[in-house]
C-alpha cells in the first residue's frame, strides 16, 4: 500500500522520484497512467482525474519498466497504433527521430534487444507530442551515447513545449543533470519533495580543523552526521554554506571548506534518519 | 566550449557558471556578444533548461552578463559591477601567496609575478 500525500509536480518541471526497492515508485506510476485506480484520495494532471480519462490519458504518454507492444507487432506497426490512440501524434517528427534512433521499422519488436526496444519506446513517445511524459527506470539498458541523445531530445522538449516530465531512477548522478524537483519515496510515503535548487542550499558538508584544545565536535552544532580523519571532522550540517560558516566562526577554526553535496550524499543522509543506510556486515 | 565534468563535485549549475565566466574573462565571449540560449545549452549539454536557467540569472545578479527580454543574455559590457566576486577572488589570492610563500617562493619572485599578471 502507498499513502501519497500532495504529491505536485508543477508544469514543464521534471520531477525525480527516487527511493530504495520497494518504496511504491512503480506503483505509484501505475496510478499516475491510470492503470491503478487509487483505494481513496484522488490523482489529477492538470485538475482532472486519471482513472478512466481517455482525453486526459492522450496527452500523457509513458514508458514503464516492461513497456507494452503487441505480440508480432513492429515498429511500424506499433507506429499506427500510437497514431490512432494520439490525436496529436506528429508524423514529421516520426520520420526525423528515425534518422537518430535507425532501427529496423519492420522488424518485430520482440526480436530487438531490450536496448533497442527502449529506444523503440521514446521513438513513439516522442512522436505522440505529449503534454505530460512518464518515465520508468528510462535509461535502462541504454548505451552511453543512446542515453545523452534521449535526454536531450527530453530536454529539448521540456524547454520549447514546456513538457512535464516524470522520471523515477536509481542513477541519481543521471538525475541531478536532468531534474529540477525531487520526491523522495520510503515505504509507500513521501518522505521529503524539494526543488533541486532548495535541496542543494539545505545541506552542506563542511571540512573543519579545530585549534588546539578542541578535539571533539562543540555540542551546540546541530550535526547530521560527523566523521573524524586525523584532525579534520567532516560534518554534514541541514544550513546552506554561508550560515555553516558563520556559525562555525565562532570557534576560530584553522580551516574550513565548504563542500557541496552531491544528490546522491543527500539521498543517504535523508534516509539516514529514516533507519537506511548501508550497514557494515561482515560475511 | 562548454564542458561538463561529471566527477566534479559541484552542482551543475555552478559548473556552467564558471565555465561561462572562463570564457567571458578569457575573452572567447565578447563584450555584447549573445550567449547561447538556454534551450540550446540544454539540448547540447543534455542538461535541464531550469538548471541552466539558474545559471544565467546568477551570473545576471553578479552583473556578468544581462539579458534583453525576447532576445536572449549578452555579455556586460562593464567590468566592475561584481563587488563581491572581487572580495572573494582577493581572499583566495592572498591563500594562493600565502601557500607560494610557505613552499619557499621569495618575495621578489611573488612580486614579479604579480607583476607580470598586471602588465598583461
Amino acid at each position: 500500500m502507498i499513502q501519497v500525500k500532495n504529491l505536485t509536480m508543477p508544469q514543464g518541471s521534471v520531477y525525480g522520484l527516487v527511493g530504495p526497492n520497494g518504496a511504491g515508485k512503480s506503483t505509484l506510476i501505475r496510478h499516475l497512467t491510470g492503470i491503478y485506480r487509487p483505494d481513496s484520495g484522488s490523482i489529477t494532471i492538470d485538475g482532472q482525474p486519471v482513472w478512466e480519462n481517455a482525453a486526459l490519458k492522450a496527452r500523457i504518454a509513458a514508458i514503464p519498466d516492461d513497456w507494452y507492444y503487441f505480440n508480432t507487432a513492429s515498429i511500424r506497426d506499433m507506429m499506427r497504433f500510437y497514431r490512432g490512440f494520439y490525436p496529436r501524434f506528429s508524423q514529421e517528427r516520426y520520420e526525423k527521430l528515425r534518422d537518430i534512433f535507425r532501427l529496423d521499422e519492420k522488424r518485430p519488436i520482440r526480436r530487438l534487444s531490450k536496448g533497442m526496444q527502449k529506444q523503440a519506446a521514446f521513438w513513439l513517445s516522442l512522436s505522440a507530442m505529449p503534454d505530460c511524459l512518464i518515465l520508468d527506470e528510462p535509461v535502462d539498458g541504454l548505451d552511453p551515447v543512446m542515453r545523452r541523445q534521449v535526454w536531450s531530445l527530453v530536454m529539448g522538449d521540456v524547454s520549447e513545449r514546456g513538457t512535464t516530465v516524470l522520471v523515477s531512477s536509481h542513477n541519481l548522478r543521471e538525475l541531478e543533470d536532468v531534474c529540477d524537483h525531487v520526491g523522495i519515496l520510503d515505504h509507500g510515503k513521501v518522505l521529503l519533495e524539494r526543488s533541486l535548487a532548495q535541496l542543494q542550499d539545505n545541506m552542506v558538508k563542511l571540512q573543519v580543523v579545530f585549534p588546539d584544545g578542541i578535539t571533539e565536535v562543540p555540542a551546540e552544532i546541530p550535526v547530521l552526521h560527523a566523521s573524524k580523519i586525523g584532525r579534520i571532522h567532516t560534518l554534514i550540517l541541514r544550513m546552506n554554506a554561508d550560515e555553516a560558516t558563520a556559525l562555525l566562526a565562532q570557534y576560530q577554526p584553522l580551516l574550513v571548506d565548504a563542500v557541496p553535496l552531491t544528490l546522491e550524499e543527500i539521498f543517504i543522509y535523508e534516509l539516514g534518519g529514516a533507519d537506511y543506510a548501508v550497514k557494515d556486515i561482515v560475511l | 566550449m562548454l564542458t561538463l565534468n561529471y566527477r566534479d563535485s559541484r552542482p551543475i549549475y555552478e559548473q556552467i557558471k564558471d565555465g561561462l565566466r572562463r570564457m567571458v574573462v578569457s575573452g572567447a565571449l565578447a563584450p555584447d556578444e549573445k550567449l547561447p540560449s538556454v534551450r540550446a545549452l540544454a539540448t547540447q549539454l543534455s542538461i535541464n533548461p531550469n538548471t541552466i536557467q539558474r545559471s544565467y540569472n546568477e551570473l545576471e545578479a553578479e552583473g556578468l552578463i544581462y539579458s534583453v527580454p525576447g532576445k536572449g543574455s549578452f555579455v556586460s559590457p562593464d567590468r566592475s559591477a561584481d563587488l563581491r566576486r572581487r572580495l572573494e577572488l582577493t581572499e583566495k589570492f592572498r591563500e594562493i601567496a600565502a601557500e607560494l610563500r610557505y613552499l619557499g617562493v621569495g618575495q621578489e619572485e611573488l612580486l614579479a609575478l604579480v607583476k607580470e599578471v598586471a602588465d598583461r
